[in-house]
C-alpha cells in the first residue's frame, strides 16, 4: 500500500476527509516552500501536492500563475521540486508532485518516476495528462510504486469517468467546477453529482479540488468527499504575508481551520 | 465547387489524432468532451452537402475564391532564373489565407448551436480575420492578444473592435501569442458549454490541427490545378513559411501524393538559430508538449518553453503544428530556417520587381524560394504561397528601412 494510499486509509478510519494542500515549490523560495509545506503539515494537511512551476499554466487563475512566475524567474527547476517532496515525506505526510506534462517528458519518464520515487514522494498528478496518452507514463509509474492520480470534471462522460478511474492510482482527482484554479465563494452541487458519479465507477478514494477557501466549503465537501483539496487559498495566504515568517504562520493556521473543516463535515 | 478541397483523402492522423508519435491530445479531461463534440460537429460537415454548400458559398462570394497565381519573372531573375509562381492569398478578404479556416469554423459553431466565440492573436490577423467571420454570422465575438501585442499592432487592436469584437490584452508571462493561448484555453474550460474555441492554426489538441488543415487545403487544390494549367505539369517545388503552419499544411496537403514535388517550409530564423533568438521549432527545437500536442517546440533542459524571436509577429510563436514535425520525421518535407534580413530582403525585392507588398511572413517563403531556386536551376518551377499581403507591415517595414521622415522617426522613437 503505498503511503497515500495508507493516509487516506487513516483518514477514513476516522471518519473524516482528508486534507490535501497544495503549493509550487519555489515561492518565497525553494527552501521557503520546503518550510511552507512543513508548516501546512503541522496544522493538519494530510498530504501536499509540490507544484511544479512551469511556463504555460493553462489551467491556473491569477494567484497561483503569479507564484509560479515568482518560483520560475528565480530558478527553481525539477530537481528542486523533487527535493521538497523528499522534505514533505520526512514529516510523514504523503508528497505528490502536481505537474503540467511537459516537464515529466523532457525530464525523462523514466528518470522523473525513478528520483521521485526514491526521494520518498508517494504520486503524481498530471492535470493536463489524460490515459488516452498516458502508456508510457503507467509503465514508470507502475515500475517504481508512484501513485497517478488523474481528474475527472463535470463535462466527463460516464464512460470517460471509468476509463480515467480504471487507469488512477491513489485516489481519483474530481475537479469540482468548469473553470481554472482559484478561490470561489460557492463550490456548487456539481462537485457532489461528480462524485456520485465517480463513485458507481470507481471504489478509490475521490478528492475534490478547485475553488476551496475555508473551513466551511472544507465540510460542505467533507460530507461527501474522500478528501478535499485546498491550492490557491494557501498560495494567497503566502502572497499576502507582509514576511517569510508571517507567510508560514498563515498557512499553518489556514491548515488548522481546514483541519477543523474535514472534521466537521460527517 | 465540389468537395474535394475541404474533404482530404488523408491516412493522417490516425483516430485519435496522432501523426505518428505527434499530435494527440494533451489538455484536461474537462475539455475533451468539448474536443470530442467539436471532433463530431466536423465529421459530420465532412459528409454533409449542405455544410460544403454553405462553405463554398462563403469562400466564393464572400472570400473572393478562388485566388489567382501570379508568375513572377523579375524576381525569379534573382531566384536561380527558376520559374516562380505565387499563390495569392494575400488577396483574399482579410488579406491572407486565415479567412478559409474562420469561416469554416465559424459555421461549424453555429452547427454546434453555440453563441459565442474566443480566439488567439499574435499579429492580430486571425484576430481581424475572426472578428469578420463573427460579424458576418452574427456570433459573439472575444480576442485575447498579449499585451506586448496589442501594443505593436494598435491598428489591428482597432479593426477587431470596430468589427465588434471585444480585445482582451493579456498581461502575464511572455505576454505574446503564447500566452494568449493560454488565456483562451483558461477561458474556454470555464465557458465552454456557449463557446468554440476559434483556433487560428493546424495546432493544438485533435481535432484541431486536421481540421483546420481541412479548412485551409483550397489553397492546394486551387494552386495545384492552377500550375497545371498553366504550365502543363505540377511544379518541382512548393515553398511555405512556417510558424504554426496553417498556410504551409493548406498548400502542401494536396502534394504529399505527388513524390516528384518537394515541400519546403521555411521557419523564422530571427537573429540566427545559432543565436538562439528564433521562431524555428523543427530547425532549432526538440520534442515535447505544449498547448495541447505533442510536436517540436523551443524549450529549455527542464521542459519551460522559451520565447520565441521573429521580425515577422505571425511567425512569433514558439512551436509548431504536430502534421509538420511528422513530415520532417519522415522526411516527405524538409523545413529550413530564414533569417530576418533574409526574409526583409525578400520582401524588398518582391516589391521592387513585381509591385506587390508581401506579408513579412509569406516574405520567409519568398526567400526560401530564391535559396532554392538557386539549387534547383533555371528548368525548376517553385510555387510559392504568398499567404498575406503586407499592408499591416508596413509599420515594422519603414522601420526596418529607415523609409520614416526624420520628424516621424522621432514621434515613433518616443
Amino acid at each position: 500500500m503505498s503511503r497515500l494510499s495508507e493516509v487516506l486509509a487513516a483518514a477514513r478510519a476516522e471518519n473524516r476527509a482528508a486534507l490535501i494542500g497544495y503549493l509550487p515549490a519555489g515561492y518565497p523560495s525553494v527552501e521557503g516552500s520546503a518550510a511552507a509545506a512543513r508548516a501546512m503539515v503541522e496544522g493538519g494537511c494530510d498530504v501536499i501536492e509540490i507544484g511544479l512551476p512551469y511556463s504555460d499554466p493553462q489551467m491556473d487563475g491569477p494567484v497561483i500563475q503569479r507564484a509560479v512566475e515568482h518560483a520560475l524567474a528565480h530558478g527553481t527547476n525539477t530537481h528542486h521540486v523533487i527535493a521538497n517532496a523528499r522534505a514533505v515525506a520526512e514529516t510523514g505526510a504523503a508528497a505528490l508532485v502536481m505537474t503540467y506534462w511537459n516537464p515529466i517528458e523532457r525530464y525523462g519518464v523514466e528518470r522523473f518516476a525513478e528520483e521521485l520515487a526514491a526521494a520518498g514522494g508517494a504520486g503524481v498528478i498530471t492535470p493536463d495528462l489524460i490515459p488516452d496518452e498516458a502508456a508510457d507514463w503507467i509503465a514508470a509509474t507502475d515500475k517504481h510504486g508512484l501513485d497517478r492520480v488523474f481528474l475527472v470534471a463535470p463535462s466527463s462522460t460516464d464512460a470517460r469517468i471509468k476509463l480515467t478511474a480504471d487507469a488512477a492510482g491513489g485516489f481519483v482527482y474530481a475537479a469540482s467546477t468548469m473553470g481554472i484554479t482559484g478561490t470561489r465563494t460557492t463550490v456548487g452541487n456539481r462537485a457532489a453529482e461528480l462524485v456520485a458519479r465517480t463513485r458507481e465507477a470507481t471504489d478509490l478514494p475521490i478528492c475534490v479540488g478547485l475553488g476551496v477557501s475555508n473551513g466551511a466549503q472544507a465540510a460542505e465537501i467533507a460530507a461527501f468527499a474522500d478528501g478535499v483539496i485546498v491550492g490557491s487559498a494557501f498560495v494567497r495566504a503566502l502572497l499576502d504575508a507582509p514576511d517569510e515568517q508571517a507567510g508560514l504562520d498563515a498557512v499553518r493556521a489556514l491548515a488548522a481551520e481546514l483541519a477543523q473543516g474535514v472534521r466537521a463535515g460527517r | 465547387m465540389s468537395t474535394e478541397a475541404f474533404s482530404a483523402a488523408s491516412e493522417q492522423p490516425d483516430p485519435s489524432g496522432h501523426f505518428g508519435v505527434f499530435g494527440g491530445r494533451f489538455l484536461p479531461e474537462a475539455l475533451i468532451a468539448a474536443l470530442d463534440e467539436l471532433t463530431a460537429a466536423y465529421e459530420k460537415a465532412k459528409t454533409d452537402p449542405a455544410f460544403h454548400a454553405e462553405f463554398n458559398a462563403l469562400l466564393k462570394d464572400y472570400a473572393g475564391r478562388p485566388s489567382i497565381i501570379t508568375e513572377v519573372p523579375r524576381f525569379a531573375e534573382h531566384a536561380g532564373g527558376a520559374r516562380v509562381i505565387l499563390k495569392r492569398e494575400d488577396l483574399n478578404h482579410t488579406g491572407s489565407h486565415k479567412i478559409n479556416n474562420v469561416l469554416g469554423q465559424a459555421l461549424l459553431t453555429k452547427r454546434m448551436g453555440k453563441t459565442r466565440v474566443i480566439a488567439e492573436t499574435g499579429a492580430g490577423q486571425h484576430g481581424v480575420a475572426t472578428a469578420t467571420a463573427c460579424a458576418l454570422l452574427g456570433l459573439e465575438c472575444v480576442v485575447y492578444m498579449g499585451e506586448v501585442d496589442t501594443q505593436r499592432q494598435a491598428l489591428n487592436v482597432a479593426r477587431m473592435r470596430v468589427l465588434g469584437a471585444q480585445v482582451i490584452p493579456v498581461a502575464i508571462g511572455s505576454r505574446t501569442l503564447k500566452d494568449a493561448i493560454n488565456e483562451a484555453l483558461r477561458d474556454w474550460v470555464t465557458n465552454v458549454d456557449t463557446t468554440h474555441y476559434l483556433l487560428g492554426t493546424a495546432a493544438g489538441a485533435h481535432p484541431f490541427p486536421a481540421m483546420v488543415r481541412d479548412f485551409v487545403r483550397i489553397v492546394g487544390v486551387e494552386a495545384r490545378r492552377q500550375v497545371l494549367d498553366l504550365t502543363g505539369k505540377l511544379p518541382d517545388a512548393v515553398a511555405a513559411c512556417v510558424g504554426g503552419g496553417s498556410n504551409a499544411i493548406g498548400i502542401f496537403h494536396p502534394f504529399i501524393g505527388d513524390p516528384g514535388v518537394k515541400l519546403y517550409g521555411f521557419e523564422a530564423g530571427g537573429d540566427g538559430v545559432e543565436t538562439g533568438r528564433h521562431a524555428a521549432s523543427i530547425t532549432g527545437g526538440a520534442v515535447g508538449v505544449l498547448h495541447g500536442a505533442r510536436t517540436y517546440l523551443l524549450q529549455d533542459e527542464y521542459g519551460q518553453t522559451l520565447e520565441s524571436h521573429s521580425i515577422s509577429a505571425g511567425l512569433d510563436y514558439p512551436a509548431v503544428g504536430p502534421e509538420h514535425a511528422w513530415l520532417h520525421a519522415t522526411g516527405r518535407a524538409e523545413y529550413r530556417p530564414v533569417n530576418d534580413d533574409a526574409a526583409m530582403e525578400a520582401f524588398r525585392l518582391l516589391c521592387r520587381t513585381e509591385g506587390i507588398i508581401p506579408a513579412i511572413e509569406s516574405a520567409h517563403a519568398l526567400a526560401g524560394a530564391i535559396e532554392i531556386g538557386k539549387e534547383l536551376g533555371p528548368d525548376a518551377t517553385i510555387l510559392v504561397s504568398l499567404s498575406g499581403r503586407g499592408d499591416k507591415d508596413m509599420h515594422t517595414a519603414a522601420r526596418y528601412f529607415d523609409l520614416f521622415d526624420a520628424d516621424v522617426r522621432e514621434e515613433d522613437q518616443q
